[in-house]
């Protein structure tokens, strides 16, 4: 437990020093929702249509961007080669890095956000549905990806791949996510579609871990 | 009990077979010095001794744990000193031995941390981001787990005296000998001679293509 917990101490010391490096994917975020309502026309109700998804597509890219940060550090100086020859499970300390990078990548997204629906003009319940939605689907984002970013560390400069082989994994999370805000939009009940993501997670919460860890020790081979 | 128990361990990297056939059986208090020209395998043999690599063929236990199936336990008794320091540039000198002590199940409080510190010659550094201190002084900070992890039965050094200056050399020779004294176990490789009374045994790997 102490272990733990010193791997989320030392990981959140880390961002602290890298501050400036943690708000550019956030920045980037923000940027790329403001193009829309510039190049598709600032009509309230084209935006509303398509706001949702544009949202949603803003986070996905803006978290890949961010991903590399995830063991990038640890592989380069070291420190992996010290975790996986420590007393801990080399999983449970991939999944505290994992829930570390996440909550201070998400985090900041979501105290944002509502000058995002605003922009875009969302209405309440799409602003729920979206929350919702984001909340159940970036922790999956994050242990999927995990595994290309475990899988892509020992190569430099693995960026663009690991986007290009994360992006399509993450399809069926942008349907039933995309479909959850239009139901909402139109006053329609959305669980069904938030009882798979929240499955989807659950499922990558399960499985990811021993994924994560066996690419990382075949990254060190 | 052996210590480290190898047997017929090979490696192979992208076709070009580095060693093959290596038996090693480190009992408590032994060293084991293994030498070669650059290229002859030393960093992969130590890097699967300690199961970061895997062998092409063979078996490695420590304390009696497979490397490659439990790890974890098999750790518990190791320390591993490699070409990466495994330091954080971020973080101070005090900051990363406390996270790695606390990782790693060592019991070590700001003060004997600060202690350690000092007797490597690092008064007052103990807090600046270690991006700031020059390379033999960042050496210093990773080699104070050797002093830290009291409890270690076998430490593998990978070229342990790069970058460092002759006082220190003479220091860390003199705690190896005081750690095989207490019966502990150590493999190393240098390309410096090594001034340690104490008996050791020569592995030699030849270059082979």
């Amino acid at each position: 437990m102490v272990a733990l917990k010193s791997v989320f101490l030392k990981d959140l010391a880390l961002a602290y020093r890298q501050r400036a490096e943690l708000m550019q994917p956030l920045m980037f975020f923000v940027l790329v929702i403001t193009l829309f309502p510039l190049a598709i026309g600032p009509s309230p109700e084209t935006l509303q249509r398509i706001g949702g998804g544009v949202v949603w597509v803003a986070a996905i890219l803006s978290l890949l961007l961010g991903m590399e940060r995830m063991f990038r550090d640890d592989y380069a100086d070291g420190s992996l080669e010290q975790y996986i020859l420590s007393p801990t499970p080399l999983y449970m300390i991939v999944v505290v890095k994992v829930l570390t990078h996440w909550l201070m990548h998400i985090v900041p997204l979501f105290l944002i956000s509502p000058l995002l629906a605003l922009f875009l003009n969302l209405t309440f319940d799409m602003y729920v549905a979206l929350m919702l939605t984001l909340l159940l689907g970036t922790p999956l984002i994050s242990f999927v990806g995990a595994i290309g970013v475990a899988l892509t560390v020992g190569l430099h400069r693995g960026g663009v791949l690991l986007a290009l082989l994360l992006i399509p994994i993450f399809i069926p999370l942008l349907i039933f996510a995309t479909s959850a805000i239009e139901s909402a939009s139109m006053l329609l009940t959305y669980h069904p579609q938030l009882a798979i993501i929240a499955a989807l997670l659950l499922f990558s919460v399960a499985l990811s871990p021993m994924a994560i860890a066996y690419s990382l020790k075949v990254s060190q081979n | 009990m052996s210590v480290l128990f190898a047997q017929q361990v090979a490696c192979e990297k992208s076709d070009r077979q580095l060693f093959s056939d290596i038996n090693i059986e480190l009992h408590p208090g032994q060293l084991l010095y293994v030498t070669g020209e650059n290229g002859a395998g030393k960093t992969s043999l130590l890097r699967i001794l300690v199961g970061l690599s895997s062998p092409s063929a063979g078996h490695i236990e420590i304390n009696g744990h497979d490397v490659q199936k439990e790890l974890p336990s098999a750790s518990e008794s190791l320390l591993y000193f490699g070409h990466k320091q495994g330091i954080s540039q971020l973080l101070t000198a005090t900051e990363n031995l406390r996270f790695w002590c606390q990782q790693h199940g060592v019991e070590a409080d700001q003060t004997s941390i600060h202690l350690i510190l000092a007797e490597l010659g690092l008064t007052g550094l103990e807090d600046i981001a270690l991006k700031n201190l020059s390379a033999g002084q960042q050496r210093r900070v990773s080699l104070a787990k050797l002093w830290l992890k009291s409890d270690a039965k076998l430490w593998v050094l990978d070229e342990p005296f790069t970058a460092l200056d002759v006082h220190l050399i003479s220091e860390l020779e003199n705690k190896m000998a005081s750690f095989l004294a207490s019966g502990g176990a150590i493999i190393m490789t240098s390309h410096q001679a090594l001034n340690i009374d104490y008996p050791m045994t020569n592995l030699h790997l030849e270059y082979s293509w």
